[in-house]
């Protein structure tokens, strides 16, 4: 099974050589974290900035240099700043290769739910409905199962949608699936020491298993 | 063509219960801070602030909330101060909650002047509910109207007294679509120059959608999520 970093290491793996990347808050900001050697990648902040840099050392923090979840960081050479329409300019104009984020629950037809919680203080979408509505490579990054152990990965999200028919790929703890045009969880890899028996329990949409099932290289 | 104003106050004078706002800024980046201080000191009411965020408690739009002076907010992410949830849960403040892209577009379509956009954010969600949708490529679009602002209210690092802008690094976010979609506009800037300080190829807001400015002093420039790492 994965921790947090484990889930930002496997899906590290999924970044090109010349990709633009937008992160998301949480898991996938910890992606920056382990880009791997000799590839070079962009990484784009929806507040209005391409090249965000890692955190600035203690005592550099510039209040005017944020990213989109409101942590100071720094901005590295060949940076690109620009307005928030421009930002998600480029974001609807698909020029950006790769979002990944998190979620609440996803469904086994690719809708996603990551926004809102009837009952609970709802504090807003964000750029994430932007960005799932227009990007053609979106990974999802979450545990796949929620607190209660009830399946994240379902035949239906049950939740307030954030966008639909958009998820291609999932990375949890477990495995990394992918999610067909068709429809239904398609397993790629198990989690180190996590058997094919525990994803199917941890599953409640329709998981597609063909052959044998490699554990995940990190 | 000098379209300098003595202070915030003088800036927002004419603003008056029940108009509708905007204000720049990207959480509490960005932010200009003396005009909210100056609608605080005004005590106008009853505003509709379309703002990305709504500050916190002691900083920023929550200035505004805590004393009471906002109706609605239109913005994309709220929620980060006490007393902006405890107005929303006991319906004393309305909130309407956009996806940011579809904030920051409804704002550029009014400083283009074009009425309305199209855009795939929240098709198939709650946020489409209502809206007119249009197929374009076998693609389906909301459409999204530009929005109404009686003032637009920005910050810029430097501007000269023609109204021109610049802004520095991720303070920029929201300020030049909303600057340019405001019936009035309102710039405060770090630093105030005369025409021919700033090279016009670097201008990011041209003076024409700027009608008032001045120079505000000691930015406080708060930071929200204060993030290092080691040396």
């Amino acid at each position: 099974m994965l921790d947090k970093e484990g889930i930002a290491k496997r899906i590290a793996k999924e970044i090109k050589d010349g990709y633009y990347v937008n992160l998301g808050i949480g898991i996938p900001t910890l992606v920056a974290n382990y880009i791997p050697e000799g590839i070079d990648v962009v990484l784009q902040s929806e507040n209005g900035l391409l090249g965000m840099g890692p955190f600035p050392f203690e005592g550099e923090e510039d209040p005017d240099t944020i990213n989109a979840g409101k942590q100071t960081i720094t901005i590295l050479p060949g940076s690109a700043i620009f307005d928030s329409a421009l930002s998600f300019g480029m974001i609807r104009a698909k020029k950006v290769n790769l979002t990944i984020l998190g979620a609440m629950e996803v469904s086994e037809n690719g809708d996603i739910a990551n926004w809102k919680i009837p009952g609970k203080m709802v504090k807003g979408m964000g750029g994430a409905m932007d960005l799932v509505a227009s990007a053609e490579n979106i990974i999802v990054a979450m545990q796949h199962v929620n607190k209660a152990g009830e399946s994240k990965l379902l035949p239906k999200c049950s939740l307030p949608l954030t966008g639909v028919n958009c998820v291609k790929k999932i990375v949890t703890e477990l495995a990394v699936l992918d999610v067909l045009p068709e429809g239904g969880f398609r397993l790629l890899e198990r989690a180190p020491g996590v058997s094919v028996e525990e994803i199917k329990n941890a599953t409640a949409g329709k998981l597609i298993i063909e052959g044998e099932i490699p554990e995940m290289v990190i | 063509m000098n379209k300098v104003v003595s202070s915030a106050d003088e800036a927002i004078r004419d603003i008056e219960d029940g108009m509708t706002l905007m204000l720049g800024g990207f959480g509490l980046c960005g932010l200009p801070e003396k005009c909210i201080a100056a609608l605080v000191r005004k005590g106008v009411k009853e505003l509709t602030c379309i703002s990305n965020n709504a500050g916190v408690d002691d900083f920023g739009i929550g200035l505004m909330l805590k004393q009471r002076l906002v109706k609605k907010m239109i913005s994309s992410y709220v929620g980060e101060n006490v007393e902006f949830e405890r107005q929303l849960l006991s319906g004393e403040l309305e909130v309407e909650l956009i996806p940011q892209g579809t904030l920051a577009t409804r704002c550029m379509a009014a400083g283009y002047g074009m009425p309305a956009i199209f855009t795939p954010a929240g098709i198939g969600t709650e946020v489409a509910e209502g809206k007119e949708i249009r197929n374009f490529n076998g693609k389906d679009y909301l459409m999204e109207m530009a929005f109404d602002a009686d003032f637009a209210i920005v910050k810029a690092w430097k501007g000269d007294t023609m109204g021109n802008l610049v802004y520095r690094s991720t303070a920029r976010n929201f300020n030049p679509v909303m600057a340019m979609a405001g019936k009035v506009t309102i710039a405060e800037v770090e630093e105030l120059v005369e025409p021919g300080e700033l090279d016009p190829d670097h201008i990011h807001t041209p003076g024409i959608y700027v009608h008032r400015i001045f120079q505000g002093h000691d930015y406080e420039k708060r930071i929200e999520q204060r993030t290092v790492r080691k040396k």
